[in-house]
């Protein structure tokens, strides 16, 4: 019958309607701002730069400026230079450092891929994701200041990463200093013990 | 593969609004329809020279959204071509990833686990029920159900979305398959959680198409509208579900059998008339032949790593030589052809893309046919103006 399928169909948008007040299946809305979904561990939006001590933001960044982020970006949104003298970092290594570190969040496209070519775990994705500005250059044009975050924010918006990037980052660490303190052994094994005789010296050609 | 075990594609022939013709013949009227009219999906524009309300020339226009995707391919390291697939058909990211991971892979040897191969189906076919689902939400907003079925179809986008963010950290710009497999596993639980929609998924189907599948006015306003003859489509080089529903059963996950396809049980429903109905009823059903597939693969899914050990990131120069390699998207065959001349660009990259070429048809479709039925004939062709402009 003409017609019939058009009520099947009001049917459905009925069931629909009354649902929607009475089904918690149905209540779809997130009554943003007052509510808020839980964002997942996953979500990135745009990048940070982990510092190690929340008091020396600035002395403990684990960025060495080797500028692979800024050469892999996609949008090339990352402005990096380096510094002309050393500091030492977490390892005690003496590391060059980013004087200026720039990341224009209004170019930024949240792909990730600085995150992931960063062979010193230095650049994470934050989760912050109300940063209306009224200037492109002041509020988006992120400097180092402001980019840096410690350890311990990490931990709060990615915890299994962050997990594993420590657990990484210490299995590193213990190598290294194993590897330090070998060197030193056998600096001072070398010193302690009677220094080789020389080979005895072979007799001069004739001129 | 074969029509016959297939249900019936339309429950019974609806009654017909012929488009009634002005018996006065004036002058014809040229209107420039877009680019920013909201029933042309984005910025596209069609010049339409109309006899009264009659179609008599069409012509779409576009390149406002052009942003020189393949150049920019070009001038940047194949990782970081990656990111700007997400923004070709921005609706099927994760199938964009895949065709483009499939030609990096070919053209440098690269082999991908198993629980990759499994992670890709699963997504691409979420990635198709939630292309599908728009698509039917969207036509039938063109066709002037204001809301509710754009409504409900986005209810259950937003599932899928929110477990592709959660699972990749965005919604839509997802940016997940690398060269060599996927970036990161299934977080604990995503899995599961993928089970329950995929079970609640034909329930939603079932109302869906009570909804709409028999109503009236839907086949008023589709039955043999925008009628394509298969010889026209094969011969235009039209693809995806609006090739199948002309009535060429051809579907690239059977006959290229990438992936781990040819392991799982499906078949390819195809049309018998190629209207705009036959569109979208072949959609309607490659999306209940999706729901088989992500339980096939949901239930075999191994345990194991996502990422090749011997995969690089960066530094990565595949051996000078040329691939196409292509995949059933959602909207058709997507394709990348790459030239390498070893270097750490490729020399050429090139997209394919499935909603362009089966744009091109368009004013064949629409010739004789009222302009509200251009607008719906334009929603069952599926396109993204993304991946039409690049």
């Amino acid at each position: 019958m003409l017609g019939t399928g058009l009520l099947k169909g009001l049917g459905v948008t009925a069931k629909n309607l009354v649902g929607s007040f009475y089904d918690p299946k149905r209540f779809v809305t997130t009554q943003y701002p007052e509510e808020r979904t839980k964002l997942p561990e996953a979500y990135r939006n745009f990048p940070f730069l982990v510092s190690e001590s929340p008091e020396d933001p600035m002395g403990t960044l684990r960025c060495v400026a080797c500028q692979i982020c800024e050469k892999e970006c996609p949008p090339q949104c990352i402005y990096i230079e380096k510094s002309r003298d050393k500091k030492p970092d977490a390892n005690g290594k003496m590391q060059i450092y980013p004087a200026v570190f720039d990341i224009d969040t209004a170019v930024c496209m949240s792909c990730q891929i600085c995150v992931e070519v960063c062979p010193f775990d230095a650049i994470k994705m934050d989760q912050v994701f109300e940063i209306a500005a009224t200037d492109r250059f002041t509020g988006l044009l992120l400097d180092r200041q402001a980019l840096a975050k410690p350890n311990s924010y990490f931990h709060q918006i990615h915890p299994t990463e962050a997990e594993e990037v420590d657990g990484r980052l210490a299995a590193a660490r213990r190598a290294a200093e194993e590897k330090a303190r070998a060197a030193a052994a056998a600096k001072a094994a070398a010193k302690a013990a009677p220094p080789a005789q020389p080979p005895a010296e072979a007799p001069k050609p004739a001129p | 593969m074969s029509a016959t075990d297939l249900p019936p594609l339309a429950p019974s022939p609806g009654p017909r609004i012929r488009a009634v013709h002005d018996e006065f013949h004036g002058d014809l009227l040229e209107v420039s329809m877009g680019p920013h009219h909201p029933s042309t999906h984005g910025v596209f524009r069609m010049n339409v020279t109309l006899d009264g309300e009659t179609v008599m020339k069409l012509k779409p226009v576009f390149g406002y959204l052009h942003r020189n995707h393949e150049k920019i391919g070009e001038n940047t390291s194949y990782l970081s071509s990656m990111p700007y697939t997400d923004r070709l058909d921005y609706l099927c990211s994760m199938t964009n990833n895949w065709a483009y991971a499939l030609a990096v892979e070919r053209l440098s040897g690269q082999a991908v686990p198993e629980r990759a191969e499994y992670l890709r189906v699963i997504l691409a076919e979420l990635t198709r029920l939630l292309n599908h689902t728009c698509l039917a939400g969207f036509l039938l907003q063109d066709g002037g159900a204001s809301g509710t079925p754009l409504m409900y179809a986005f209810r259950e986008r937003e599932k899928i979305l929110d477990l592709f963010e959660s699972l990749s950290g965005s919604r839509m710009m997802c940016n997940f398959q690398r060269f060599g497999g996927c970036r990161t596993d299934a977080p604990a639980g995503w899995l599961d959680s993928v089970r329950r929609l995929v079970d609640g998924y034909g329930k939603f189907l079932d109302e869906y198409e009570e909804l709409l599948t028999g109503n009236e006015i839907l086949m008023a306003r589709t039955q043999r509208i925008g009628r394509l003859p298969a010889a026209l489509a094969v011969s235009a080089g039209i693809t995806g579900p609006m090739l199948r529903a002309a009535g060429v059963p051809y579907d690239l996950r059977k006959v290229e059998g990438y992936g781990f396809y040819p392991r799982f049980e499906f078949r390819v429903p195809i049309g018998a008339d190629g209207d705009t109905y036959d569109r979208y009823m072949v959609r309607v059903l490659e999306m209940r032949e999706s729901i088989k597939i992500l339980q096939q693969a949901l239930r075999g899914i191994p345990e194991g790593p996502v990422m090749d050990p011997k995969a690089r990131l960066r530094g990565f120069r595949p051996k000078p030589g040329e691939v196409y390699s292509r995949i059933e998207g959602p909207k058709g065959e997507i394709g990348f052809y790459l030239i390498s001349e070893g270097g750490p660009n490729p020399y050429r990259y090139r997209v394919r893309p499935p909603s362009l070429i089966n744009l091109t048809l368009l004013e064949d479709l629409c010739l004789g046919h009222s302009i509200a039925d251009a607008v719906v004939i334009l929603g069952s062709i599926d396109i993204v103006l993304g991946e039409v402009d690049r």
